[in-house]
């Protein structure tokens, strides 16, 4: 560090002597008590998405405001926590227990929820509906997220206080101070809407469930999962929707918040179905000390009609959902990962490789083209072709034998050659012409091999197996 | 009189036991009649598990055998999909077109080796949406033999378990370890007959074993590939030559 460092933050104990800014070496000098720890701002950062993140308990709209501060909108969150004093006091004192000092205030705009938090004459403030004018008035103007700089031309004229700009004619702190300055004043008094960006997308749906007393045990879990689920669906019922993609959020008593993820192949709101999701991954949450609050969540939401139609359309038996197909792509999916389960297309691509195309399960319509039956393909066909040593002694003739994984296969007959020209327009680099054989090895196992290029004098002809026939 | 009356007992008694270990899910003719005959009741029995393998050279890549098995799922409830759960997907739908089974009716299962194939397969057999569920591994433990076969009667969906075996000593020893699948069959490629003396490669030939068959007989035959309905064929021409490479080890036969 040298004698170059600078005192990024101090703990409030030292706030009496230290102040963020000063020299490092004038800050030992003058409390030679503190300890030096390194500023790791991405770290930091890091932590406050998470508690971020963790704050999504006291409502589903959070995002962390870098450097130091979170934004909650409680609008329609509070009165479920005994009102907006009694939420602030227990979510202070609910950080102070992680070892966290942190100040609160609630009122009616961003900017004077900010104003508020940061110079305010109290940790936790709520200010009531139409009092934010009078609130905020005696605060330090710099309490308006103003560049440093305004903040500084303004304190030098005497406008120390944010009531002291309410007094100046408009033009003129438009003309003096810029229009930020005037921007940032109608904000924090709610004559500009400010719009926040949140942490996650909006979401459209979400149900929420507090523990009176944490829970651990897995059958918890998935009781509490199923009976979100429930309220989830009624939502959606409402609202006319169905859900493809969900969260469940566990707000861990350490302020820790896990999170699983599940996607629908088409909108759902059977809760049944939609427990179901989750009820297999329950067991990758470590409830540690226990789970406070959980939280489901429709990330992406589709309209689904009135009543649900059985999932697989062909309404087949006693099996009911638990037994339909889409049910069972999600399944799957969910487990193995997205795009594990699909279905081929023919596409209009004579490049073998490319002839069928791997969409969706579910994905209806047989695509614009016909498969080819009259071409003869095998049944196999590597990912990739595999590179052959073969021996073909006469020029657009099949090799008479060739060695592929270290076996050698002698060709007893051969078809071909069927000729493929590449698609130079979708890939430049691939070779414009192939030349197909299928040929059959003396145990009458028959492979699709073929050449790269024209056969040219002079040199090695490159050949490639590329498929098993039948 | 009264032995006959006994005897008559004991065989209900055992007729009751045999219909007991199948299902009643019914049965798929192969519409060959030398095979239908040594198959119980005259068929590829549905709602119970299958085990497919390849021999000799097809023994790792089990290209002839996923061929057979495309005829036969091509027969089986062919307006409902078919479930592959596979950890390399290598099939190529126009090659199984040529079979006789519809890529549109292929729900394709990529997982990443033989334990989630089995866990899908397990899964899909008990949606009724389904005709069959095809799960391909190198590995099958007996226990997950059992699972699957029990999911398999209950549903009725009917399972297909296709061995890539990972080399060629293993492709040997364990087709003797036990499963509990009703069928378990080894479908090799013999060289193909040349057409009309054309020069070439003739038409396809396979050499189909079934190894074990529970309330059937072991049996092979010499198949024409099948046809694009799926059917297979005797080869008659060839009927009376060796149906296997005499140097072959025979296998020991189960159940």
């Amino acid at each position: 560090m040298g004698g170059r460092g600078i005192v990024t933050a101090v703990d409030p104990g030292l706030a009496d002597s230290l102040t963020p800014g000063m020299a490092l070496a004038d800050a030992r000098a003058m409390a030679p008590q503190a300890v030096v720890l390194n500023a790791d701002p991405a770290g930091d950062a890091a932590a406050l998405a998470r508690l971020a993140a963790w704050c999504g308990r006291y409502s589903p709209w959070t995002a962390p405001d870098q450097p130091d501060g979170i934004w909650l909108d409680l609008t329609g969150a509070a009165h479920l926590r005994g009102g907006e004093h009694v939420l602030a006091e227990e979510l202070i004192g609910r950080l102070k227990r992680f070892g966290l000092s942190a100040r609160a205030a609630i009122a009616e705009t961003p900017g004077a929820a900010w104003a508020l938090a940061r110079e305010g004459s109290a940790g936790i403030m709520a200010v009531p509906e139409g009092a934010t004018r009078v609130a905020l008035a005696p605060l330090p103007v710099r309490a308006l997220r103003l560049a440093a700089e305004t903040a500084e031309l303004l304190d030098r004229l005497g406008l120390r206080r944010i009531g002291d700009l309410y007094k100046l004619p408009r033009p003129a702190l438009v003309a003096r101070f810029g229009f930020a300055t005037a921007e940032r004043l109608d904000q924090a008094l709610g004559l500009l809407a400010e719009p926040l960006s949140p942490l996650p997308p909006a979401p459209i749906r979400s149900s929420h469930r507090r523990f009176a007393e944490p829970i651990q045990r897995p059958e918890d879990l998935a009781a509490a999962t199923a009976s979100l689920a429930e309220a989830l669906c009624r939502r959606l019922a409402e609202a006319g929707a169905g859900a493809r993609r969900l969260a469940l959020n566990f707000y861990r008593l350490d302020g820790v918040v896990l999170t699983l993820e599940a996607g629908t192949a088409q909108a759902s709101r059977d809760p049944r179905h939609l427990a179901r999701l989750f009820a297999e991954r329950l067991d990758r949450i470590e409830p540690d000390l226990g789970i406070e609050d959980m939280r489901l969540t429709a990330l992406l939401v589709e309209p689904l009609g009135g009543e649900q139609a059985p999932l697989d359309g062909t309404g087949l038996g006693d099996g009911g959902a638990d037994a339909t197909l889409a049910a069972l792509v999600d399944r799957l999916e969910n487990r193995l990962g997205a795009g594990s389960v699909g279905r081929y297309r023919p596409r209009d691509s004579h490049i073998p490789e490319r002839a069928a195309e791997r969409v969706p399960a579910l994905t209806t319509g047989a695509g614009g083209t016909p498969w080819q039956p009259d071409r003869l393909r095998p049944v196999r066909l590597l990912p990739r072709p595999e590179p052959i040593e073969a021996t073909a002694p006469i020029p657009d003739d099949p090799p008479v034998q060739f060695r592929w994984r270290r076996r050698v296969h002698r060709v007893r007959a051969a078809d071909g050659p069927e000729r493929i020209l590449g698609e130079w327009w979708r890939d430049p680099g691939e070779p414009a012409l192939r030349d197909y054989y299928c040929v059959e090895d003396e145990e009458g196992r028959r492979f699709w091999l073929y050449r790269a290029g024209l056969h040219q004098a002079g040199t090695t002809p490159r050949w490639f197996l590329h498929g098993f026939f039948a | 009189m009264k032995r006959q009356e006994g005897l008559a007992g004991l065989k209900r008694e055992i007729a009751g036991l045999a219909r007991a270990a199948r299902t009643d899910h019914g049965v798929l003719p192969f519409d060959v009649p030398a095979v239908d005959a040594v198959l119980p009741e005259g068929g590829l029995a549905r709602g119970v598990l299958h085990e497919l393998g390849g021999v000799g050279g097809d023994a790792e890549d089990g290209v002839v055998a996923a061929a057979f098995l495309a005829g036969i799922l091509a027969r089986l409830k062919p307006s409902l999909p078919v479930l592959w759960c596979l950890a390399h997907e290598d099939l190529h739908a126009p090659g199984l077109l040529a079979r006789g089974l519809a890529p549109e009716r292929l729900l394709c299962v990529r997982a990443r080796d033989d334990r989630p194939v089995l866990e899908a397969m397990e899964d899909g057999l008990k949606v009724r949406a389904l005709a069959a569920v095809v799960g391909e591994v190198g590995d099958l433990p007996l226990t997950a033999s059992r699972r699957l076969q029990l999911a398999a009667q209950h549903s009725g969906v009917t399972a297909f378990v296709l061995r890539r075996w990972r080399c060629a000593g293993m492709a040997r020893i364990e087709p003797t370890a036990s499963v509990a699948a009703v069928t378990r069959w080894r479908i090799g490629a013999l060289p193909s007959v040349p057409r009309n003396g054309e020069p070439g490669v003739g038409r396809p030939l396979w050499r189909v074993e079934l190894l074990r068959c529970r309330g059937g007989f072991p049996a092979r035959w010499i198949m024409e590939a099948s046809d694009a309905t799926g059917h297979v064929a005797l080869a008659a021409e060839l009927a009376d030559r060796a149906p296997a490479p005499a140097e072959r080890q025979p296998f020991r036969l189960a159940g």
